[in-house]
């Protein structure tokens, strides 16, 4: 394992910087279980801001598909009124939020898997911060601060790897969801902007809009016809009705 | 052999697994030569055969890896970045 052995060395050295030369080695443990505490802080936050995104994630799932529902029901309905070109904008932009939708299912599917992650780790974390305790008061009561240098370095060789992975993990959660927010802010804007329209239906987009152009187009028809019928119907009622009409739209 | 995957803790592998491993990052090492597809690939089979053959240690427990591999997202940049003395690994 020539490459990993490589990264191995880098990876612990640098864990180990992390830790501070007191004038009484006995301080360091005080200081690095402290340290431990607030990293275990740390990666309790970071499951939480993790599993924030997962739901927002969600959400956004949630109301991009209603919006591609609705587009399905706008093109069916433009397609019955007559209008194909209205009906293809509506599918093509479902095509679009298919794309969208597919894209942030995937990222949904990362960050569940992440979140699971971190949760283990604060599992062993604090396994392992418990343990250094124990560890820390038992030098601490045994051994002069001559005396309890060697068995300090073994109580901070094994947990120094686990603090150094997890700030890692850490550091790639944060990165990520403030990746997904920057997205997610996106999402929402072109929602809000009637782009890919509003699901709360606050606003209107442009095939809703003729889509309603249509149909009030016709409700027109229907009253003017009805209308005609009333007036023609006050002289000679029977026979109009009867009689074929050129303008009268049957629908 | 104690093995860290970053992200997923500590794996303990049977020393008769050994060369299997060894040859699986032989693969990942020629992959970074080549392209990412194969990157990808390599670094999911040696990760997956230390998930298969190797145990959980309990998480009490406090041992020192002998060898720390990359989290299973890494990219071909991340790795190039871990093998650098200023890289990911944060100070």
């Amino acid at each position: 394992m020539g490459l990993w052995q490589r990264f191995t060395l880098i990876f612990k050295s640098k864990a180990n910087k992390a830790l501070d030369k007191a004038e009484d080695p006995r301080e360091t443990l005080d200081y690095s279980y402290e340290k431990q505490l607030e990293l275990l802080q740390k990666v309790r936050r970071g499951v939480a801001d993790v599993a924030t995104s997962r739901k927002r994630l969600e959400l956004q799932i949630t109301q991009l598909q209603q919006q591609s529902d609705k587009l399905e029901g706008q093109a069916k309905a433009a397609l019955a009124g007559g209008r194909e070109d209205l009906a293809r904008e509506a599918l093509t932009r479902r095509s679009g939020l298919a794309t969208q939708i597919s894209d942030l299912q995937v990222q949904h599917a990362g960050l569940a898997d992440q979140e699971e992650k971190l949760v283990a780790a604060s599992q062993r974390l604090q396994a392992k911060v418990e343990a250094f305790r124990t560890k820390k008061e038992t030098i601490k009561a045994t051994y002069s601060a001559a005396e309890a240098q060697t068995k300090i370095n073994e109580a901070f060789s094994g947990i120094s790897e686990e603090l150094g992975d997890v700030g890692m993990a850490i550091q790639r959660a944060e990165d990520k969801t403030a990746q997904l927010q920057a997205r997610g802010q996106a999402i929402d804007e072109l929602l809000a902007s009637g782009a890919l329209d509003d699901p709360t239906g606050t606003s209107k987009d442009s095939i809703t809009l003729e889509l309603e152009r249509m149909a009030s187009g016709n409700d027109v028809e229907a009253q003017l016809a009805a209308m005609k019928t009333q007036i023609g119907g006050a002289d000679a009622a029977p026979a109009i009705e009867s009689a074929p009409t050129s303008d009268q739209n049957p629908a | 052999m104690l093995i860290r995957i970053l992200g997923e803790g500590q794996f303990v592998v049977p020393d008769s697994e050994l060369d299997e491993i060894n040859r699986l990052d032989r693969e990942l090492e020629a992959a970074l030569k080549t392209s990412e597809d194969n990157f990808r690939q390599a670094l999911d089979a040696l990760l997956d055969k230390v998930r298969s053959v190797g145990v959980r240690p309990p998480d009490h427990e406090m041992e020192e890896s002998q060898v720390i591999l990359p989290f299973a997202d890494a990219s071909e940049d991340d790795i190039r970045d871990m093998l650098t003395e200023d890289g990911l690994v944060p100070d």
